[in-house]
């Protein structure tokens, strides 16, 4: 793909959404070459100068791309599943301008090249831009810490070790006491794995369908401990998707104690309850999984209270091979990226957030925690753009993914919120709108 | 009658020691150094007495250092390497203690890979005893000479400005050296990763750092610890190459340090894993072939004190037994 470096360009006519400044209202936006140059109510006195591109966003939404700080590549390694440039342009497609991977690829990212590999491949696809988590112990295997601070050299934005948890205390111990030599995040998936040995929620519907359950208290064990670790080493310690009632206890309680904790959680923690597993339906089988209807409503409060502080997609891709299979022989893991803006704006439809509230768990609030300057309608910031319709209904249909794989537990689901165009570096990504590719523009009009 | 300027019967730490016995005992050093560099190095201050060297954990420098300082001394020397086996055979540490204790050696020097072993071994016999390295805890002769070292050149120790660096957390060397150096009026910094640094260990009065240029800012003293290779793989630091590039003593950190700070090392040097060659073997600034110099005479100091002591203290037991 060739990359022409865009000239000015003046969004006009937009519903202007910015998180960090608070600002919601109409207004312009102009960009030159990859940065915004200005931001504000007007710009031009409607008339922008002649040598200025005009797209007019007809009264839509312009927001600052999305952050998806929880994406799971599968390339290298598993390209059957995920390739770089599939997961790119499903991330372009959802408004996803800025993707972090974990470093569960094969090889792992637990060294240099494998890091420099992506980044490359990446710059290569200029699509969303990539960024990579490095691991915390070697081959994730939780017993030897991997080399962090070269890593973070390389350019890793903080450390996990992806799907597994660190389990080990003395392990946890020192990678918070490693990390913080340097001032570098762990990003833990928090779960006693001694304790989830199951394939869904534990509870009565487990018990009825004749699953093993993963009990809630894997997940608040692992963070209770983890909490008491980061008050005796002083790290700084990311929750990733928390799932039950009392992790965002636990998690306030921490905040409130002045130690560094965060924590981030998924669509499917908020959206869905372990009735999506009903019917035997492997496409829901997630780790953590889905919980109860009430520690949804608690992750819904979280969001509104701003525990949680970060909403990420936990894109998780596993062909039909890995899923077409009795229920506990399935692979763990769904679908996010292409459902991550339309099922967080559910939380608006519902009257729980203000649109602003909900973008800034997904764009400002994310890149804050990885110390990404990415996230914000501000001057001289890059010009990573997202521009949707709020209230546009469609049906989840995950045969029309970008994505390689089709995995969502969304399948089939009437949403609303629809991106129209994704800017990167001032570069239009992807187009539904009326300057689109004539066939683009033609497809959009009829879907309306 | 002990000796009034260390009336002590042991030195088994760095702790508990007042600047003025330390003084003391720098300034016998000093003597010996002179002896030492001049061609008559052997006298007969201990001829007679007999001194142990008892090691429970190899050693190569520090046994051959006490020996050495024994016989210029005059004294009979023995050395007892204990491995592992007569551990195997039963024997524990107390009864060692009572059987060398039965055959009346005047000082032992005890080096045992547990911290607090050489004080249990201590309270079990009528000798001196001097520890040699204990575990994690301290090593006082090795303290001395880095002071001695540092005094010799910088013409003192209060008020400079001193920075450990490395495997603090189970160093016994960084532990006996920033006592010293507190308790003779030095700033004392210590420079590792957080995974390296014992708990509270700002409550004993040293500086913490996490960055080397950071903590080689303007410092007299650049005191590198060894780091030990089993520690290197994955436990406490990823890789030696990663060590090396954060916390390894290169031209680059060294430029933080005041133009004249000097570079040194307790010894073995892993090159390329703490150390650079290139800073180890600097004539202008580094002094490490000058501590293990001056050990010789820091301890032929502690020996005669220690053994004066003892003969003292069984002159006396003897007093009191004949009245």
């Amino acid at each position: 793909m060739s990359i022409t470096k865009p000239g000015r360009i003046a969004y006009i006519n937009a519903r202007i959404l910015d998180p960090a400044s608070g600002f919601d209202g109409p207004g312009e936006l102009l960009t030159s070459g990859e940065e915004i140059v200005d931001v504000g109510r007007k710009l031009f006195d409607g008339k922008p100068p002649s040598d200025v591109t005009v797209v007019d966003c007809e009264g839509q939404c312009l927001a600052p791309g999305l952050v998806d700080m929880r994406v799971q590549l599968r390339e290298p390694g598993e390209e059957h599943k995920e390739t770089l440039e599939s997961a790119s342009e499903a991330a372009v497609a959802s408004g996803v301008t800025t993707m972090v991977c974990l470093p569960n690829t094969n090889p792992i990212m637990d060294d240099e090249p494998t890091l420099e590999f992506v980044a490359r491949r990446a710059r290569m696809l200029a699509l969303t831009k990539v960024y990579c988590y490095g691991a915390v112990t070697k081959g994730l295997l939780g017993k030897e810490l991997a080399e962090m601070g070269l890593l973070a050299e390389a350019g890793a934005l903080a450390f996990t070790d992806a799907t597994r948890a660190i389990a080990d205390a003395q392990v946890m111990r020192r990678a918070l006491q490693y990390c913080a030599t340097f001032g570098l995040m762990i990003v833990q998936h928090p779960e006693e794995p001694t304790l989830a040995t199951g394939v869904m929620n534990a509870g009565e519907i487990a018990t009825r369908m004749g699953l093993a359950g993963v009990p809630r208290e894997a997940e608040i064990i692992m963070l209770e401990r983890d909490i008491r670790l980061v008050a005796m080493t002083n790290g700084r310690y990311h929750a990733a998707h928390i799932s039950t009632a009392d992790s965002v206890e636990i998690i306030a309680r921490a905040k409130a104690d002045g130690l560094k904790v965060t924590c981030d959680t998924a669509p499917f923690y908020f959206a869905l309850n372990e009735l999506a597993v009903g019917d035997y339906r492997t496409f829901a089988k997630l780790s953590p999984p889905v919980r109860a209807e009430a520690d949804r409503l608690a992750i819904v409060e979280g969001l509104k209270n701003g525990v949680i502080d970060a909403i990420a997609s936990d894109h998780s891709p596993q062909d039909s091979d890995s899923k077409r299979l009795p229920f506990p022989q399935a692979a763990f893991g769904g679908s996010g990226l292409e459902t991550l803006l339309a099922v967080s704006l559910d939380l608006h439809h519902n009257g729980d957030m203000s649109l602003l509230d909900v973008l800034r768990r997904l764009t400002v609030a994310p890149a804050e925690l990885l110390g990404l300057e990415a996230g914000r309608l501000a001057k001289g910031r890059k010009a990573d753009l997202t521009i949707f319709n709020p209230d546009e209904g469609w049906k989840v249909i995950a045969d029309n993914f970008k994505s390689k794989s089709k995995n969502s537990p969304f399948d089939g689901r009437p949403v609303q919120g629809r991106v129209l165009r994704t800017v990167v570096d001032g570069r239009t990504v992807f187009n539904l709108m009326a300057d689109a590719h004539p066939r683009a523009g033609a497809k959009k009009a009829q879907a309306r | 009658m002990r000796d009034p300027a260390f009336p002590h019967r042991h030195l088994l730490g760095i702790e508990g020691l007042t600047p003025a016995e330390i003084n003391y005992l720098l300034d016998l050093s000093d003597r010996y150094v002179d002896v030492n560099r001049g061609a008559e190095k052997t006298s007969s201050v201990l001829a007679g007495r007999t001194i142990v060297n008892l090691f429970f954990e190899n050693s190569t420098r520090t046994r051959t250092s006490f020996e050495l300082a024994a016989k210029r001394l005059g004294a009979h020397v023995i050395n007892m390497q204990v491995e592992t086996s007569s551990v195997a055979k039963g024997e524990t540490l107390i009864d060692t203690a009572v059987t060398l204790n039965a055959m009346h050696p005047d000082v032992l020097a005890v080096r045992h890979p547990d911290s607090g072993a050489v004080k249990l071994l201590a309270d079990k016999v009528n000798c001196g005893v001097v520890n040699g390295g204990d575990g994690s805890h301290e090593h006082p002769t090795q303290a001395l000479l880095d002071a001695l070292t540092i005094r010799r050149r910088k013409g003192r120790l209060n008020g400079l400005l001193v920075a450990i660096c490395g495997d603090v957390l189970h160093s016994r060397v960084a532990r006996s050296n920033f006592l010293l150096l507190l308790t003779m009026g030095a700033r004392v910094r210590i420079i590792a990763p957080r995974t390296l640094i014992p708990s509270a260990v700002d409550r004993l009065g040293v500086e913490v750092f996490t960055d080397m240029n950071a903590g080689l800012k303007g410092v007299d003293i650049v005191m590198m610890l060894r780091v030990q290779n089993e520690r290197m793989r994955g436990s406490f630091i990823p890789s030696i190459r990663e060590y090396f590039h954060f916390f390894g003593l290169d031209r680059d950190k060294l430029a933080q340090a005041k133009p004249d700070a000097l570079i040194m090392h307790p010894g073995p040097m892993n090159r390329g894993t703490e150390i650079d060659s290139d800073v180890a073997d600097d004539v202008e600034r580094s002094v490490i072939r000058e501590q293990v110099e001056l050990g010789v005479a820091v301890r032929m100091a502690v020996l005669e004190v220690l053994a004066k002591n003892a003969m003292a203290n069984s002159a006396s037991s003897l007093k009191r037994t004949g009245s």
